[in-house]
């Protein structure tokens, strides 16, 4: 199992290894096959491709509407207009809302972590795919980096919005993205956790608010500042900038700081968003439906 | 600190939009539906706690629904499962229930009816990332999550019951991953279930399953990945 940050970069640089390699030999001792696990991570990358596609030329109708058309409109922007980010980060942000409607319409998703924070890692690959000849054999290898980082942050906090926030599901997402950039782009093991460092940073004490508890507003808008913040702190670490506090370290404030959010901020639909007027009115509709 | 697989952290692959409310629940009531007699007409979803109040807006009255049909969590049918019961002539419906404190709060109590026989019972759990357990078979406590093929059997309390099972499975070169009894002590009658590392082959499920001694015998055969 994945330990520190000190101790992972110390047993790949002794053994020649990446994190990829760390964490496919501990599906081995459970028994699964390497080849299995490339093949998963296949099944995985298949319907992200279609889910964070799916939406950027229709429009999808989703419980309450709430955020019915932005991969759509997004993606004409992107493609039409004069985004200020330019338009690769517009795309890869109306790749994520078009997971996020598809996740909120019933759709197939991955669930990567989490089904809320779901836009995130098929916005980075249709992305990377869009900008990159990645092969794929490299792509499998970011995204098993990326489980390697998860597994260190569900070791160390939690994903679930309930006990940690956003910061736990969007964040972790993120963090995972940034890693798989890094591994695929040939930086350093270093560098993949300093980037999945810098990427928690960004958020830490990000509440987890949704209205009337749906997985939609402002999950949706999460899902699409997360893949950018991913796509910034790769490059952050990329070019050398690094996190003074280590991955490890960074996930167990991660998950002090969720400790001590209050629980209204965390997946009640009591505080934040969902306890503005207008979320608390949109509960009530909801609400009374259900009955 | 919670050691979590690959597939765990890159997964479920499942229809939206929560793997506890959709994923979780789908789940529960597609092993329930393998678990009770076939021939049932109609399914009272009873949903207790969080599922009770969410339900619409998370798609768990779908998922519920096309789990029964034998939809995996993954399934896209799981969105048209209403319409696709409906022809299938299944009817279905979804009351609010408080099962007490006991019960997590996303559970559901799935009662089965038949035209020519007594309802049977089900009670499940989601527990969160889309697994689940079921925690009661017709009012016996029981904890069952559906990750290993599983044998499930009821029977009067008697001498040689668990030393017949495993005797079959130890000649037969089977890993047992757990066996559990529970008693129910007013009736005095038994509910075992073994889980299984590999799927039980045709000839022994008729062994085991069709011994006399059984009330119920089922297996829940699950893909060993």
């Amino acid at each position: 199992m994945l330990n520190t940050a000190k101790e992972i970069i110390e047993v790949c640089a002794e053994r020649g290894i990446r994190i990829y390699d760390l964490v496919i030999e501990e599906e081995l001792r459970r028994g699964n096959t390497e080849e299995k696990i490339r093949a998963g991570i296949d099944e995985v990358i298949e319907v992200m491709k279609q889910s964070s596609t799916q939406n950027l030329t229709q429009s999808e109708t989703t419980t309450y509407g709430m955020i019915d058309g932005f991969a759509k409109r997004t993606f004409d922007y992107a493609n039409n207009g004069e985004p200020i980010v330019g338009p690769f980060l517009a795309r890869a942000m109306a790749r994520a809302f078009s997971t996020s409607e598809v996740n909120a319409s019933m759709g197939k998703i991955v669930a990567a972590p989490t089904a809320g924070s779901s836009g995130i890692m098929p916005a980075m690959l249709s992305s990377v795919i869009e900008k990159y000849d990645f092969d794929a054999t490299t792509l499998q290898n970011g995204f098993i980096t990326s489980i390697g980082i998860g597994q260190i942050i569900a070791k160390y906090a939690t994903f679930a919005g309930a006990e940690g926030g956003c910061q736990a599901e969007c964040g972790a997402a993120s963090a995972m993205a940034a890693s798989a950039l890094v591994e695929m782009l040939g930086g350093t093991v270093e560098q993949t956790l300093h980037a999945a460092s810098i990427t928690l940073i960004n958020v830490l004490g990000l509440v987890c608010d949704p209205i009337a508890g749906l997985v939609q507003y402002p999950c949706t808008f999460r899902n699409a500042s997360g893949v950018i913040n991913a796509f910034i702190s790769a490059d952050l670490a990329l070019a050398g900038v690094e996190s003074i506090v280590p991955f490890d370290e960074v996930v167990i404030a991660m998950g002090e700081v969720g400790n001590s959010m209050s629980e209204a901020l965390r997946e009640t639909g009591l505080g934040g968003l969902a306890g503005s007027k207008t979320g608390q009115r949109i509960r009530r509709d909801f609400l009374k439906e259900g009955e | 600190m919670t050691e979590y697989s690959a597939f765990e952290v890159m997964g479920p692959i499942m229809v939206g939009p929560s793997s506890s409310h959709t994923a979780g629940a789908c789940k529960i009531a597609n092993v329930a539906a393998d678990i009770v007699t076939e021939g049932y007409t109609a399914v009272d979803f009873q949903l207790h706690g969080s599922f009770a109040h969410t339900y619409k807006g998370h798609g768990t009255d779908r998922a519920l629904v096309g789990g029964i049909l034998g939809f995996e969590p993954d399934d896209d049918r799981i969105k048209r499962s209403f319409e696709l019961a409906d022809e299938a002539g299944l009817s279905y419906k979804f009351t609010q229930t408080n099962l007490g404190d006991k019960f997590h709060p996303n559970t559901v109590k799935l009662v089965f009816s038949y035209p020519n026989k007594d309802d049977e019972f089900i009670i499940g759990s989601s527990i969160g990332g889309g697994a689940m357990k079921i925690v009661d078979i017709g009012g016996i406590p029981i904890e069952f999550n559906g990750e290993y093929s599983t044998i499930l059997l009821k029977y009067p309390e008697q001498k040689g019951v668990i030393s017949f099972v495993s005797t079959q499975l130890s000649t037969h070169n089977y890993n047992i991953e757990s066996l559990n009894t529970s008693k129910d002590k007013l009736t005095n009658v038994v509910t075992l279930t073994v889980e299984l590392d590999q799927p039980l082959t045709d000839e022994l499920q008729e062994t085991i399953l069709n011994d006399p001694r059984f009330s119920l015998a089922k297996y829940v055969e699950v893909d060993h990945a």
